[in-house]
């Protein structure tokens, strides 16, 4: 059981009175992450979902390394379905920090045989793993960074921050590597990988609160007017086009739908954490 | 709060068929923020309970009301307060399939209490529950009345959480060394001009100012802090826990792995220490070969040069001398690496009291290690 600190509370004993809350905490912990690939991986790619979670490790990156560029290959894995806003946006990302960007599209992999679809209208997302796969292997990639989130479904509960796969891509749910305090071991042969998840302990939640905290600019389609949102385990869940629509068509119990604007929680006043001199 | 948070990903597990690793879970009350690290009982798996119990800021242990303290349940213990888990909570859960629940309360908490006090924990407690009822977790219940102390979630809105509570001299393993040059800036960063070379790392303990006066282990360098950089601009101070960019004013040689300390307290300096081992592997120890450290930002080489002790969790007896370590084993050894390494003991600093070992031709992490 780990307790972080409630957010915007002074620690008391803590002579400097610096504010230290949640947000900090996995701030920290993200960006020690992120550095730590950076030193033990020699060939990384950060993978650009065109979702809020690729958008907030792509900022942390940015906080991370600064001043030094993102020492990280952007890899957009392109369903060919995407939304104009979404490639504007990581357009303009990449070319605001300055990034490599690789785009491989599943599109490609339909036309060259490596995915076979039963029909047209069979959704491509199952297949982004074939794509993703094929890139890492063409590309040399030895680590891998993405945004998923252990809160998200029961299996990515149990996976590791530092997730080896093996030289099939594969991830063995049942022999992950112990890891034991923040002594990663990114340590792999020839044709295998690790993907890194730095904001695996953060929830929805919490990601809402630091693209507020941050300013982090989301493409269009996150803020075009009052949403509806789900409350799933405490959490509001935005409904978007990205995220499942599925709830909101077939409403279990469990999900309650109510519309809020997307001010989620009071910001925490940003007090003294950092003082300019 | 409903209890499916502690049993209702466990239905998706069996379903999943995959009920050997640690879930992690988030949960939040007005208080605090939650993370749990469901970790299995079961002692094939000890490493994955260590690898939840290594970032915990407390220990709750589960025993069944009608079997009583287990072997893994000592062996849980004696991890927890191993990897420094000041405070552990024993949950006697399935109250509702007892008779006469005090007084099988009572024998519990107290053989625990007994075990628990000799391994050194800052506070033991306990707890009776019924999570199939909900007894005690969030509210008390009729049942078990006579139980007057917190419920569960009561004890974990109040416990102190670590961060309040550390404090300690100033330690910061260099992550990264960061220069600029080769075009390597970040456009509008305000550095495009710039000299810069910099040290990124998480501060693993105490604080730091700028014009303090520091030393670079393991080469002994001295310098003075020059700036403290954060994503956000300059800062003073910063505080345990935070990730920054420290700049000084030598020019020192300084590179990944290396520790800068507080000049006026500076740790261990030796290429030969005695430490506590949790062996993870089903291969076992082979203390003719060498083993790679990690430690910090630094890997290094190291054989085990001598097996000091065996301990058996359940009498907390020493077995001299073992031939060997197997998996789920808890030893007190003695490690000599090729290089000199800059460490505390654990007891006194989490993180360079800390390493792990690989095993550097299937480069899975082998075993645990404090040093004392
Ligand atoms: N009667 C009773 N059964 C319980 C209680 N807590 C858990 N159980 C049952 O014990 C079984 C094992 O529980 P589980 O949480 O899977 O144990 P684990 O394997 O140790 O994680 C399940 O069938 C639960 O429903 C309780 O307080 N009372």
């Amino acid at each position: 059981m780990n307790m972080l600190s409630e957010p915007g509370r002074f620690n008391e004993g803590d002579v400097s009175g610096i504010d230290w809350s949640h947000l900090d905490a996995l701030e920290a912990e993200a960006i020690f992450i992120l550095r730590e690939v950076a030193a033990q991986c020699s060939n990384v790619a950060l993978l650009f979902s065109g979702g809020k979670d690729s958008a907030v490790v792509l900022r942390l990156a940015k906080r991370a390394f600064f001043p030094e560029r993102i020492p990280f290959t952007l890899m957009h894995i392109d369903t060919g379905h995407n939304f104009p806003e979404v490639i504007a946006f990581r357009d303009r990302i990449v070319k605001e920090r300055g990034l490599r960007l690789v785009v491989r599209s599943v599109g490609d992999s339909i036309r060259n045989g490596r995915v076979r679809l039963r029909d047209e209208s069979e959704p491509r997302n199952p297949h982004q793993s074939v794509t993703l796969l094929d890139a890492i292997s063409e590309l040399g990639f030895d680590a891998c960074i993405g945004g998923a989130r252990r809160d998200e479904e029961k299996a990515r509960a149990k996976e590791r921050i530092f997730s080896f796969r093996d030289e099939f891509g594969q991830w063995d749910p049942k022999n992950q590597r112990p890891e034991i305090w923040s002594l990663y071991n990114a340590r792999v042969a020839p044709g295998e990988n690790i993907r890194v998840f730095p904001i695996s302990n953060w929830t929805e939640l919490d990601v809402w609160q630091y693209i507020r905290r941050q300013r982090i600019p989301l493409p269009e389609l996150y803020f075009s007017h009052r949403r509806q949102v789900v409350r799933r385990n405490g959490s509001l869940v935005p409904v978007t086009d990205l995220t499942s629509p599925r709830r909101l068509v077939m409403p279990s119990k469990k999900y309650k739908c109510v519309s809020v604007p997307l001010a989620i929680s009071p910001a925490r006043p940003r007090s003294n954490r950092v003082r300019p001199r | 709060m409903d209890l499916s948070l502690l049993t209702d990903g466990l239905l998706a597990e069996r379903e999943q068929g995959i009920t050997i690793d640690v879930a992690y879970r988030y949960f939040a009350t007005p208080a605090r923020k939650f993370i749990i690290g469901d970790s299995p009982g079961h002692a094939q798996y000890t490493r994955n309970m260590v690898t939840a119990a290594s970032t915990a800021d407390v220990a709750i242990l589960l025993v069944d009301a009608r079997h009583g303290l287990q072997v893994q349940t000592r062996r849980h213990a004696y991890l927890a307060r191993w990897v420094g888990i000041p405070r552990v909570m024993l949950a006697v859960n399935k109250m509702d399939l007892v008779d006469d629940g005090r007084q099988v309360f009572d024998d519990i908490s107290e053989q625990f209490n007994s075990f628990a006090s000799e391994l050194g924990f800052d506070e033991v407690s306990s707890i009776p529950v019924s999570a199939l009822r909900g007894d005690n977790v969030v509210e008390r219940s009729h049942a078990l009345d006579w139980y007057s102390g917190p419920t569960l979630l009561q004890y974990l809105e109040a416990v102190p959480a670590r961060h309040d509570e550390q404090a300690g001299r100033f330690r910061f393993p260099v992550q990264r060394v960061v220069r600029i040059a080769d075009g390597n800036v970040q456009p509008g960063s305000g550095y495009e001009d710039k000299q810069f070379r910099g040290y990124q790392g998480t501060i693993a303990s105490g604080s730091v100012c700028v014009g303090e006066e520091v030393v670079v282990l393991p080469s002994g360098a001295k310098a003075k802090v020059a700036g403290i950089l954060t994503a956000d601009g300059e800062i003073d101070e910063a505080i345990t826990d935070a990730a920054v960019t420290l700049l000084l004013d030598a020019d020192v040689d300084i590179s990944r792995g290396d520790l800068v300390s507080a000049a006026a307290a500076v740790p261990y300096l030796r290429n030969e220490f005695d430490a506590e081992v949790c062996w993870f592997d089903q291969q076992p120890l082979d203390s003719l070969r060498p083993y790679l450290i990690k430690h910090g930002g630094t890997t290094v080489r190291a054989r085990f040069s001598l097996l000091r002790h065996r301990v058996d969790v359940d009498t907390l007896k020493l077995e001299k001398n073992p031939a060997s370590l197997v998996m789920n084993d808890i030893a007190g050894v003695r490690l000599r690496s090729q290089r000199t390494l800059a460490f505390d003991a654990y007891r006194d600093n989490r993180v360079t009291g800390a390493f792990i070992v690989i095993d550097d031709t299937s480069n899975r992490t082998v075993a645990a290690g404090t040093i004392s």
